[in-house]
């Protein structure tokens, strides 16, 4: 009954998604753009950064971006459902409210995996180098990742139901988790004060795992690290979001 | 179908700074409706109609007070309760961009019937609903009026024993909406529903249902049959409107032979309430013809919701709206 209930909404998020592919394409362009017009200036330093090759320091970090910034925007389609008073028929019928959310995070799930193909399998173009393994496990930890910002987004959006207060909210956590994750460039070549601070930031170790993962390091403490903070983000992902879902009110 | 006791919802408010405050939006209401019956629930904005009906269709939890829905308790059994009856909200239920013929049939799975099923279910209710060759149009591409009939469409998929409507034909032109209103009380004859929904309209009340609830902050005022609610308002109100303000005295005299109520007079404008005002204008205007009184303009307003308010809570609902 559940994974019907959860089937239905995916599917009916998909299909719409699909009729107005727009932010599917914009979403594999970003990252697309930054492979080609930012990688090549990687290239020459990989080695200073302590990379044999660029792209297995580079992909990682995209893959995050990808993760989460596509997750974390996906609570604005959720407001314009509510607007439109989907949310409320929904919410009417026996269906799990669990499974109205897991529909729509599965939704992005699925879009964030084909643009993380799509992309590490661009890179191989440009060269990259590495464990296939290592990137599989990769594209797993992003998409649990993207799983808990959609679901953290969703939860969003249900709680302010409103554009206006969702922008800037999510812009503000954005750039400094954009800035102090080691997307770009790895946080090691910064200076002192910069590392402390990053070292708080669970995305960064997320960041260093799946970069230790495509050169095919599977089992360091950096590895663990990533792991274990994308498994606690996911979980405090769905559980904020199913708890906003459940919420009578929202 | 609804018997409702003491049902009632308390809202903490959120004054940044000011000290807390209980919103009291539903202040225990009593509620009973019985199998096959058209209810309306009457009050201006913010008198806690939508508030009541989000309780009695589970997506808002009493604060206080009981409710069982299609014998259903709301608070235990909301699964039953959602199972038995079709909302349909004031802000609508399908997204701009989708089909609606998709989405009719992914809110009948909702409810757990097969996909067969509910696209069977779903074509018939087009056609009962005048939809036909909108299966695949987009809500967006619809008429309000379509949109309306499709969110009802999408209310009864499932083939509730009652049914919520919440304001169904706010914002429709006067004929979508009197197209509506026979649609609704269709819903009984073929189907024989329960109908429950909310209006700020009277004609809307009138048109439609055999008895209705007047809400105001928060509690019921008044219980009763439309004709019964409208003979506490004595008639429709007849504005004349004279070119000469000197011609007044003589028009309000004219007026004051067929008025259920005092005239009152302002410079050039002559209003009192009358009765059955349809069949007494034109021998008003002939009189006044006779009497060499030129006309401006002449109103009839019908009674109003404002005016049965009036009449139930002697105020206007517009000095503290």
């Amino acid at each position: 009954m559940f994974w019907r209930e959860t089937y239905i909404v995916f599917r009916r998020q998909l299909r719409m998604a699909l009729r107005n592919p727009a932010w599917v394409i914009i979403g594999l362009v970003q990252p697309i753009l930054y492979l080609v017009l930012f990688g090549p200036l990687l290239e020459p330093i990989a080695g200073q950064l302590g990379a044999q090759n660029a792209y297995t320091l580079f992909v990682p970090g995209l893959l995050v971006q990808l993760g989460l910034f596509g997750a974390l925007f996906a609570g604005f389609g959720l407001i314009a459902e509510w607007r439109a008073g989907v949310i409320e028929a929904e919410r009417v019928t026996p269906a799990s409210r669990t499974a109205l959310l897991l529909g729509r995070i599965l939704r992005d799930v699925l879009q964030l995996f084909v643009q993380g193909i799509v992309l590490i399998g661009l890179a191989f173009l440009f060269g990259l180098t590495g464990s296939i393994l290592g990137m599989v496990f990769g594209l797993i930890l992003t998409v649990l990742l993207g799983a808990a910002c959609a679901a953290a987004s969703n939860a969003l959006a249900l709680t302010t139901k409103s554009e206006d207060v969702m922008a800037p909210v999510l812009n503000s956590i954005a750039l400094p988790v954009l800035l102090l994750s080691g997307i770009l460039l790895p946080m090691t070549i910064g200076p002192q004060w910069l590392q402390v601070v990053s070292d708080f930031m669970p995305t960064k170790y997320i960041v260093n795992a799946i970069r230790e993962l495509f050169t095919g390091d599977f089992f360091t403490i950096t590895t663990m690290w990533g792991v274990i903070w994308t498994i606690v983000l996911f979980a405090a992902g769905l559980y904020v979001g199913t708890r906003t879902f459940r919420k009578e009110n929202a | 179908m609804i018997h409702a006791r003491g049902l009632a919802r308390t809202f903490a408010g959120r004054g940044r700074g000011k000290e807390k405050e209980e919103v009291k939006a539903v202040a225990g209401v009593d509620i009973d409706v019985e199998k096959g019956e058209i209810v309306g629930f009457l009050g201006p904005n913010g008198a806690g109609k939508t508030t009541t009906l989000r309780m009695l269709t589970t997506l808002l939890k009493p604060t206080a007070g009981t409710a069982t829905v299609a014998g259903f308790d709301v608070a235990t059994q909301s699964q039953e309760v959602r199972r038995s009856i079709g909302y349909v909200s004031q802000s609508g239920s399908t997204s701009p961009e989708a089909r609606a013929g998709e989405e009719i049939m992914d809110h009948g799975m909702l409810y757990g019937i097969s996909q067969k099923q509910a696209e069977a279910r779903g074509r018939e209710l087009f056609e009962q609903l005048d939809l036909d060759g909108l299966w695949t149009r987009e809500p967006r591409a619809m008429s309000g009026g379509q949109r309306r009939r499709l969110d009802i469409a999408m209310g009864l998929v499932h083939d509730p024993t009652l049914v919520f409507l919440d304001e169904p034909t706010t914002g429709l032109d006067p004929q979508a909406r009197a197209n509506l209103w026979t649609h609704i009380s269709d819903l009984r004859v073929r189907l024989g529903s329960t109908v429950f929904l909310t209006t700020h309209y009277l004609d809307e009340a009138d048109a439609l249902c055999d008895r209705i609830l007047v809400i105001d902050h928060g509690s019921i005022v008044a219980s009763d049959t439309p004709d019964a609610l409208k003979r506490q308002i004595s008639g429709d109100l007849v504005e004349l409107v004279v070119t000469d303000a000197a011609q007044a005295g003589a028009a309000a005299e004219l007026l004051a032979r067929i008025a259920d109520t005092g005239v009152d007079t302002d410079t050039t404008s002559v209003s009192a309430r009358v009765r059955g005002a349809g069949h007494e204008i034109p021998g008003l205007i002939r009189a006044l013809d006779a009497a060499s009184i030129e006309l401006e303009s002449i109103e009839v307003r019908r009674p109003t919701l404002d005016d049965v308010f009036l009449t139930l809570t002697g105020r206007s609902l517009r000095e503290d709206a």
